[in-house]
């Protein structure tokens, strides 16, 4: 299990956050995934061997937030 | 679609609008109306975009609102209307952000303290690498004005390091070899070496930011009322904005007042204020954990406090050395000697604080023995060394002139212990040992009785003679001696079971059940590295109580204000919706109206971010400590 933080742009409706939260915890691999509005971050608990950071980083940008940094530990 | 791209767009309709409105002076009816058009389009596709996105995820959205409205203006032929409102929105959306960045800057700056790269020592190189890849175990350099990188303890050097990014605390500490260093601090002058204990998310520094995070996350109870309004409040607008067009007839009543009744300022008006408070408190060393803990800290009536460690330094140190003949730094060396053999607390004391004024302590004591409830005994040096209480002093015979006497006896009064120390078979000096109360409790404690806490009550599991001590230094209002750990729990319950709102202050070790039964519990954080921080609502980073006063008022500012912007964001839309009803709002004035109250609410939370109080500086920090006792004899 791997913890991935991504940074986003500074947030602005507090729908975004259910959006993303879903999108993320639909996804396969994803243990955990916590939207921080006010942080404008998204931390992710994910099993590596079923995911990989990149795939994640797309379910975001997808979805219109472009992700503007990554910590994956 | 990114930010840059979405303000490209605000600017483009904005210009178009102005276009517009110089056609129309102009006489060019035709070309104002294309401009308008344009204007709605590029600035409605953004809109639309996020509309359509979350109507994916089948949630519903102010987006799909404003297109909806935008829609039936275009219909209804009201150009100017679908323009504007859609400009209005993404230029109300654009400052909401640029605004809403203002109330978490105090975060973002303390953020900001943790370097990017750091400086090891490789196989006797120094290179420079980006911080993720420190490992434990580096050795890291750190230079005048740089910041450290790591948690971790001091190899080599000396250095004055400001640790306000942990503690609040603006005044450098010198630290040397063997010393803790936290990452997020910065050396002040000087070069040290530090073997790294903790790197990157595991550091005290990154804990922390992450557990202001999460708190500023947490939602209080105010914020899950609005939450559970808002849930019943949209679907009741679509009613009643369907119930005016049933009535009235009117097409674009319906759809103003659809649009206007969205609660934008009143679901962003309690967060911000919490966001902006919270923020506030993490740069004056005050971790408060969520906007619930803001409110019941707001609320509290009672404080309690424990005495060792919270209100008083928890340490042992001495206040004064009194050598009958010769110099006080020979007599402290030779106890310190004999003491190193000790295993009393107050042995440790003594031996500390010869090591503190660079003594040496080389020589080794011979046929130590100790005597429990009465003290040490030692050959050291070529003498009979005896160090102990009075009762020490008389089975070596040593005789204790009225003089002294007196002296000893006006230090007990003071809250010392002191410690005889006998050269064969004579009194040669007297020690005084104390914990002393901290130098800010004072000024604290009347803080908080000025912010409007009623009692203040200390709990200490010491003897009635120290709790007494301490209650009249600090003029509290009772103090309860020789408590255990269960009987301060129920002591608080017995407090909150009549009704009071009550705070407890502990070091969170022996505290940790009164508590976790207070209403809100406040732990030392102690440099942010114990446990406590996790378990308590409120941590004080550098053990500073003048922290507390501060994070008490800073919550009542921070619910007054919650307050004023609930208030605001409800009037604005009460006033609004009665105007459309009445014909005297339309669409776009009641939009522009509506964006104002957002920015209004987001401005007032900000000013929380300025908020300090009176004295919440560290000015009074080399105050001269008032001594109070310690417990346990020498043995």
């Amino acid at each position: 299990m791997k913890k991935l933080v991504l940074g986003l742009e500074p947030l602005s409706c507090p729908s975004c956050i259910k959006k993303i939260d879903t999108a993320l915890n639909n996804t396969a691999g994803v243990d955990e995934a916590k939207v921080l509005f006010h942080a404008g971050k998204v931390r992710i608990k994910y099993h590596e061997e079923k995911v990989q950071p990149e795939a994640l980083r797309k379910v975001i940008s997808e979805l219109g937030y472009p992700v503007i940094s990554q910590n994956v530990s | 679609m990114n930010a840059k791209q979405t303000s490209f767009i605000t600017a483009a309709a904005g210009l178009l609008l102005l276009a517009a409105s110089v056609l129309h002076l102009s006489g060019l009816p035709g070309w104002r109306q294309s401009a308008l058009l344009t204007a709605t389009v590029i600035a409605g596709f953004p809109i639309a975009l996020k509309a359509f996105q979350a109507l994916r995820m089948r949630s519903f959205s102010i987006e799909l609102l404003v297109i909806v409205a935008v829609i039936g203006a275009l219909y209804l032929g009201e150009y100017v209307e679908s323009s504007a409102v859609t400009f209005l929105f993404l230029f109300g959306a654009f400052l909401e952000s640029r605004t809403l960045e203002k109330t978490t800057s105090a975060l973002k700056s303390l953020i900001d303290m943790a370097p990017l790269e750091a400086t090891i020592l490789m196989e006797g190189e120094q290179i420079t690498i980006p911080v993720q890849k420190l490992t434990e175990d580096d050795r890291v350099i750190i230079r005048s004005g740089e910041r450290v990188a790591v948690d971790g303890v001091i190899a080599a050097g000396r250095a004055a390091i400001n640790e306000a990014a942990i503690t609040g605390e603006s005044i450098p500490a010198t630290k040397s070899v063997g010393d803790p260093v936290f990452c997020g601090t910065i050396v002040d002058n000087g070069f040290i070496e530090v073997i790294a204990e903790k790197v990157g998310e595991a550091t005290a520094f990154a804990r922390m930011i992450e557990l202001v995070e999460e708190a500023q996350e947490s939602k209080s109870k105010t914020q899950k009322f609005l939450d559970r309004f808002a849930r019943v409040y949209t679907p009741s607008t679509v009613v009643l904005s369907i119930l005016v067009f049933f009535f009235t007839g009117k097409l674009e009543m319906a759809i103003t007042f659809l649009v206007i009744a969205c609660p934008g300022a009143l679901v962003i008006g309690a967060p911000v204020s919490i966001i902006s408070g919270i923020g506030n408190g993490a740069r004056h060393g005050v971790l408060i954990k969520g906007g619930e803990a803001m409110e019941s800290l707001a609320k509290i009536d009672v404080v309690v406090f424990d005495k060792t460690g919270t209100l008083t330094r928890g340490r042992p140190e001495i206040t004064d050395i009194r050598a009958l003949s010769g110099d006080a730094d020979e007599l402290l060396r030779l106890a310190a000697e004999v003491e190193t053999a000790s295993e009393h607390p107050l042995g440790h004391t003594i031996v500390k604080e010869a090591q503190k004024r660079n003594l040496r302590l080389e020589a080794q004591p011979e046929q130590t023995t100790v005597t429990k409830g009465r003290g040490i005994r030692a050959v050291n040096r070529g003498h009979i060394v005896a160090i102990g209480n009075r009762k020490e002093m008389e089975s070596e015979g040593a005789f204790i002139s009225n003089e002294n006497e007196a002296y000893a006896a006006n230090r007990e009064k003071l809250g010392n212990t002191v410690i005889y120390i006998g050269v064969d078979g004579k009194l040669a000096g007297m020690i005084s040992i104390a914990d002393l109360i901290r130098p800010e409790a004072e000024r604290a404690i009347k803080q908080l009785r000025n912010a409007g806490v009623q009692k203040v009550i200390m709990l200490t599991g010491d003897n009635r003679y120290a709790a007494e001590l301490v209650r009249r230094q600090l003029e509290l209002d009772e103090a309860h001696a020789e408590m255990l750990p269960e009987d301060k729990a129920a002591f608080v319950q017995g407090l909150k079971s009549v009704g009071h709102r009550v705070a407890m202050a502990g070091d969170g070790i022996n505290d940790a059940p009164a508590i976790a039964t207070a209403d809100i519990g406040l732990a030392m954080g102690e440099g942010g590295t114990d446990i406590s921080m996790e378990t308590a609502d409120v941590v004080l980073m550098a053990d500073r109580l003048d922290q507390f006063s501060h994070a008490y008022s800073l919550a009542k500012s921070t619910v007054r204000n919650m307050k004023q912007n609930t208030f605001l964001a409800v009037g604005t839309v009460a006033l609004l919706l009665s105007g459309v009803l009445f014909g005297k709002v339309f669409l776009a004035s009641g939009m522009l109206i509506h964006e104002l109250s957002v920015l209004l609410v987001v401005l007032n939370a900000i000013r929380l971010n300025r908020f300090h109080t009176a004295n919440s500086a560290v000015q009074q920090r080399d105050a001269q400590p008032a001594p109070a006792s310690v417990t346990g004899q020498i043995g």
